[in-house]
């Protein structure tokens, strides 16, 4: 019988695949990771501060304490992930050592880097990185993410940002799946993205890995919003925790996910949910203080 | 022919999307009306958490048993196989028709999944190139239940009793075809 091969590519793609349909919370101790895996979650985003807590009180923000990190992994059986800033590759390196199942290069934390993304080839545990449009989305695979979710604006609550991002991907998917094998040269050259990953994507008319939401989903609603639009599952990260009734909101939107093509559960599923987190217009946002502007 | 594939939450679209090529009606199931007429169901990969959690709550456990007590064949890879047995090793909604002993994340997280060649005789004696993620293995089985694939060192991977099929790994995730039209050939044609 052959070798064992770990950290390969079909493993890293496919612990996504096994995320599809799912929803993936933001937890910042062991007892909101329980809240998220009794409520449905298929996994959980282990992080010091919620994107709204990063937003009001500023600062650099980091990787979570490993203690942190540790608590959320011991608490839960679904896997666990964690945030790295972008290029930040001992980031990275660390949370590999603590043995989390994904790492997150996330522009909600403080880049470390603003030209460079981490190589994430050179790790056993696979990467999700967001993305604002597909030229960004291949460049991030290129660099060797196997999940891709879009950027949205964190922690505004407002999902606006999120179906920008998604329309973005999923129609420039659609665009160059009606295109010429000559011209897809010429779409990567203007897109900045890896020829072979263009055709690959005009191949398949879909991302070659497994494609979230993220960035101000906060209702049930909102998550089956995305859903129809065409993305694999849903993340929600401040939308639960700031929720007056998180246990409640959280079932919720996992139910939505699941069923987001059927009105009448999401209709169900909606009532009495308690105060969603209270949000933000994200065009009342100083232009530098926008998240999802970081990386590129 | 229409097989059905759980859909609360995995890759049941791969499944579905085998199916379909090898000529299979292929549906998602997320109802316990949509099991009617089915020959047959696959439970995913995914998170068995959620799927059990979804299935309570949509009142899929006590059809889904119903469905496997009939003799139509159920295969769960992955989660659909913790979904399937009778003993995981802590309290979590399963729907315990296997009689199977299943330890969860047996190897461990994230960085200990793996590809590897398996012997499988009952598919022939190309090996089938196995995807483990975060898996699960079978500890122990009861009678009647026999054994498919072993890891090099004995643990069970894949099992069969009678109209179920269990695989810790996920043929879903790749182009071999052979565990699908295994599972196809076990549902009997409608007369």
């Amino acid at each position: 019988m052959a070798e064992k091969a770990v950290g390969t590519w079909a493993v890293k793609v496919g612990m996504a695949q096994q995320l599809k349909g799912g929803v993936i919370m933001d937890v910042t101790n062991a007892e909101q990771a329980k809240i998220a895996e009794e409520a449905g979650a298929c996994a959980v985003m282990a992080l010091e501060r919620v994107p709204a807590d990063i937003r009001r009180e500023g600062g650099v923000a980091r990787m979570a304490d490993p203690t942190k990190i540790i608590e959320i992994m011991d608490a839960v059986t679904i896997p666990v992930m964690a945030k790295a800033r972008i290029g930040h590759f001992v980031e990275a390196q660390v949370l590999e050592a603590l043995g989390v199942d994904y790492i997150d290069e996330s522009e909600v934390l403080t880049p470390a880097d603003e030209e460079h993304h981490i190589d994430k080839h050179a790790f056993r545990v696979p990467f999700v990185c967001g993305c604002r449009n597909l030229g960004e989305a291949l460049r991030r695979i290129g660099e060797g993410a196997a999940m891709i979710r879009t950027k949205g604006e964190a922690g505004t609550g407002n999902v606006v940002e999120a179906v920008r991002h998604a329309r973005a991907v999923l129609g420039e998917i659609r665009r160059i799946q009606n295109m010429r094998p000559d011209e897809w040269m010429h779409v990567a050259k203007e897109m900045g993205a890896p020829y072979e990953l263009v055709k690959q994507t005009a191949e398949l008319g879909r991302l070659p890995v497994v494609n979230f939401a993220a960035g101000g989903i906060a209702t049930p609603a909102d998550a089956a919003l995305m859903m129809q639009l065409g993305v694999d599952g849903v993340f929600v990260g401040s939308g639960i925790f700031k929720s007056s009734d998180p246990m409640r909101r959280a079932k919720a939107i996992v139910e939505a996910t699941t069923h987001y093509n059927d009105p009448e559960i999401i209709a169900r599923v909606s009532r009495g949910l308690g105060e969603a987190m209270l949000g933000l217009d994200v065009r009342q946002i100083p232009e530098k203080e926008l998240l999802a502007v970081r990386g590129w | 022919m229409r097989i059905g594939v759980l859909a609360l939450q995995g890759d049941f679209i791969e499944h579905i999307q085998i199916l379909r090529a090898l000529g299979v009606e292929a549906v998602e199931v997320r109802l316990p009306a949509q099991l009617r007429d089915l020959a047959g169901v696959i439970l995913p990969g995914g998170e068995s958490t959620t799927f059990g959690k979804l299935a309570v709550e949509y009142g899929l456990i006590e059809p889904l048993r119903e469905f496997g007590k009939t003799g139509k064949p159920m295969w769960g890879t992955c989660a659909g196989m913790i979904f399937l047995a009778k003993e995981v090793g802590r309290a979590q909604p399963v729907l315990g028709l296997m009689d199977v002993k299943v330890k969860r994340n047996a190897f461990g997280r994230q960085v200990e999944s793996f590809e590897v060649d398996l012997d499988v005789p009952v598919l022939g004696a190309e090996p089938f190139h196995a995807i483990f993620i975060r898996a699960p293995l079978i500890e122990s089985v009861g009678e009647g239940v026999r054994v498919l694939a072993r890891l090099d060192d004995g643990a069970i991977v894949a099992a069969q009793q009678g109209n179920l099929l269990a695989t810790a790994f996920h043929p879903e995730l790749t182009r071999d075809t052979r565990w699908h039209r295994y599972f196809i050939a076990q549902v009997k044609p409608v007369a």
